[in-house]
């Protein structure tokens, strides 16, 4: 018997049955498939986790070390595999310590289910112990959140949970549950959720739109398309290799859109954004068609919306739609989902070749290199700098592995540098700019797919944001490779305090505790490079060894990444230096 | 200023599945973009377990429509549309509270009320409560005539409106249960 009959045996036999709200939770969450949670007991919490205590065989639990590292691990999770991520937290602080995570899974559209203890409902709103109103405030960062205050809401509150959290644009979903529901006994019964009226999460494709869509390519002499993390939502990455080797026409990938296909793709034009690459901004306001399919717009790869590919017809494929006119004005809306779309895009579109504008593309790559990549990979500095780092890596991986990237310098090189060569292996926050993110997300891919070599790529500033979760790792043994790119500073700031403050270093240096230490006294492996020749092998020691491995790279202090749109100018103004 | 700039008076007809906590959802909408609501009504409408709410404000057409879309977006709201004045039918309800006194001066007052389509909801010892129905001019302009003569309390509802559409709610929910829009469904295409 595999597992999955197992679990639907289990779940005929406690079917009808009369149990606690607590067990409850735990039968629905099996019967959606749930095997792994991430979360932190606490009074308000403990029938659940008393449950927990005999579903061992059936779900594994990871104790974090806090439960914003319960969120982020959840979001690792469910973005390499697509699956639903859980999180438990107790109520008042536990629960609002979930926040971040939550805001976080909100704007990277990241499927999340967070299930919070409560106090019981006698006491809600009277500022008990431990009471928060954390349905109030999750409010404005949740796709949708409920509280339970009986048990017998359980079932369908938790199917309604994972129907919407993982639907059209996935969604983190709060259920927060008041003790008294957790402890009250009814007759379980589950029934998954299947539609709710008030919600379409998947609009139908419309002919006509597509037509109009073709119509405007017909015409283009210079399309050019931008994909983003709606390819991996909808798993359209043999829909879009199809699209865009039948039209020819050249993309470029936002943040949350990275690995949707291999970087050495001879269509693929690079990354775009802040500090994307040089071609895939400047030429935005070059095309005469822009195709933008699952991304939206961030300002972060925008610049300056009214200075935005002003000159060229926007055909916007977007599920969500209030996605679509929000920043850039479309000229065809397709709202759809992206792998939808593609198909029907694909069937209707001729066949193509664009060499004249592929060759512009060609000529800002070959700038782009000359200017700032050449120095990167083979850099003349006495000390290390982060892209030559993420070189190596990239190489000795083959770009096959999963990169976790938290937020700042380090992040925007990894991302310019590591050439994807597997999809779903790119996890970042992307809309939030969470520092913290990476430690925790890595553990979580990891845990979700161990046979994947998962890399966290992070700044000495973000990993001390949530460095406890070494304690996670090492307790369940969770083979992550963190790379920690150690510039004593935060650099990003910095870097901006540089160009745009006058070299104001205002509070962004800081001075670190031996992280060594510290990765070895959680009990990991670990080791330190400062200098270019031991660089090769540490990379090597790090990707060989079997266990979670912690390496500290000291790079150079004040490094710059390059190219950079400044904050509120033009894609096309794109400095290089 | 063009028409999408400019600002101008919209109302937002929402209507909602009746759960507890929408109001708070839908006000976040407007907080967050630092839009004022002028004023906001919540009913039940002919559709048992159907709320419709009622929304005024002053924006520009660009960002109504972001919003209308926001508030569409929300999972418990099953449809929402934004209406220049001119496709609707609206009213406000007023009430204004007034010395009895002042009624025994005379007729003037009386003929206020008759005059303006108003009617005389109570008539207690000490003082009298008017009532009028119409657009915000015409409540506020009984209001400006009766202040000279004490008003103790005023009072305006939020509008109400409907729509000239010619749709049923009745039959757009059921359109709403019958949508395929609630899975994907790649093979269709
Ligand atoms: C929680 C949080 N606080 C503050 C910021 C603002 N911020 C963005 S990048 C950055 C510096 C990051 O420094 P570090 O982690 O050392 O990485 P580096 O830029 O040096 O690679 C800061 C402070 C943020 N993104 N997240």
């Amino acid at each position: 018997m595999n597992t999955s009959t197992l679990i639907l045996e289990e779940i005929k036999v406690k079917k009808g049955k009369v149990m606690s709200g607590a067990e409850a939770v735990l039968q629905s969450l099996i019967a959606e498939g749930v095997d792994t949670i991430f979360g932190y007991p606490g009074g308000a919490i403990m029938p659940i986790y008393d449950a927990l205590y005999h579903y061992d065989k059936q779900i594994t639990h990871y104790l974090v070390r806090h439960e914003q590292g319960a969120t982020h691990a959840a979001q690792g999770y469910s973005r390499v595999t697509g699956k639903t991520g859980v999180c438990f937290a107790t109520s008042g602080p536990g629960a609002t310590n979930l926040i971040t995570g939550i805001a976080d899974a909100q704007i990277d559209s990241t499927p999340m289910v967070c299930i919070t203890g409560q106090v019981a409902s006698p006491l809600l709103g009277s500022d008990a112990f431990q009471e928060t109103d954390v349905v109030g405030i999750s409010m404005p960062v949740t796709k949708w959140n409920y509280q339970v205050t009986k048990a017998e809401e359980i079932p369908e509150a938790i199917s309604r949970a994972f129907y919407i959290a993982n639907s059209g644009r996935p969604g983190p979903v709060v259920i927060d549950i008041t003790k008294d529901a957790q402890i009250g006994e009814f007759e379980f019964n589950y029934k998954k959720c299947e539609r709710i009226r008030s919600y379409h999460p998947y609009p139908a494709v419309i002919e006509e739109k597509i037509d109009e869509a073709i119509d405007l390519i017909k015409d283009a002499k210079k399309p050019y398309l931008l994909i983003g993390h709606g390819i991996l939502i909808s798993k359209a990455q043999k829909e879009l290799s199809a699209f865009v080797e039948k039209s020819g026409i050249p993309f470029a990938s936002t943040l949350l859109g990275l690995s949707a296909m291999p970087v050495d793709h001879p269509l693929y034009m690079g990354y775009l954004g802040m500090h994307g690459n040089y071609g895939p901004n400047l030429l935005t306001n070059e095309c005469d068609v822009l195709i933008a399919i699952g991304m939206r717009f961030d300002d972060r790869v925008t610049g300056s919306v009214a200075t935005y590919a002003k000159q060229a017809k926007v055909i916007h494929v977007e599920i969500d739609p209030s996605e679509i006119d929000k920043n850039v004005k479309t000229t065809v809306a397709i709202n759809s989902d992206a792998k939808a779309a593609l198909i029907a895009l694909t069937r209707k579109i001729d066949k193509r070749t664009y060499p004249d504008w592929l060759a512009k593309f060609k000529a800002c790559d070959e700038k782009e290199f000359e200017k700032v990549i050449k120095d990167e990979y083979n850099p003349t500095s006495e000390k290390l700098r982060m892209g030559e780092v993420i070189h190596i890596l990239s190489e000795k991986t083959k770009g096959s592995a999963i990169l976790v990237t938290d937020v700042g310098q380090h992040q925007m090189v990894a991302s310019r540098y590591y050439r994807f060569s597997q999809t779903d292996s790119n996890v970042t926050s992307g809309g939030l700019g969470t520092m913290g993110f990476a430690l925790p997300a890595a553990m979580g891919a990891k845990i979700a797919l161990p046979t994947r070599q998962v890399v966290a790529v992070i700044g000495d500033g973000g990993f001390q944001m949530t460095i406890q979760e070494l304690g996670t790792i090492s307790q369940y043994g969770v083979a992550v490779k963190v790379i920690v790119l150690n510039n004593n500073f935060l650099g990003m700031v910095r870097q901006w305090q540089q160009l745009f403050f006058d070299k104001r270093y205002s509070f962004t240096e800081l001075k670190n505790p031996d992280f060594q230490m510290i990765a070895k006294g959680y009990g990991m492996e670990v080791n330190k490079v400062e200098h270019r020749e031991n660089l090769d092998k540490a990379i090597s020691d790090l990707l060989n060894h079997d266990g979670p491995y912690f390496l500290e790279v000291i790079v150079e202090k004040e490094g710059n990444v390059f190219p950079m749109v400044p904050s509120g100018a033009s894609v096309s103004d794109i400095r290089l230096e | 200023m063009d028409n999408n700039t400019s600002t101008g008076l919209y109302t937002l007809s929402v209507l909602t599945e009746d759960k507890a906590g929408l109001l708070n959802h839908i006000t976040i909408i407007f907080t967050r973009r630092k839009i004022n609501i002028d004023s906001l009504n919540v009913s039940s409408t002919e559709v048992h377990g159907v709320s419709r709410f009622t929304i005024v404000t002053k924006t520009s057409r660009e960002m109504i429509d972001k919003v209308i879309k926001q508030i569409r977006k929300l999972i418990d709201v099953l449809d929402a549309f934004v209406y220049e004045d001119h496709q609707i039918h609206y009213q406000e309800i007023a009430l204004y509270k007034v010395p009895t006194k002042v009624f025994l001066n005379g007729n003037k007052i009386e003929s206020l009320v008759r005059n303006n389509g108003a009617l005389i909801l109570v008539i207690e010892e000490d003082y009298i409560v008017i009532e009028k129905t119409g657009h915000k001019n015409e409540t506020q302009d009984l209001f400006n005539k009766l202040e000279p003569y004490g008003v103790l309390e005023f009072v305006r509802s939020g509008r109400v409106a409907i729509s000239m559409s010619k749709r049923k709610t009745t039959t757009l929910i059921q359109q709403l249960e019958e949508s395929t829009a609630n899975k994907l469904s790649i093979d269709s295409y």
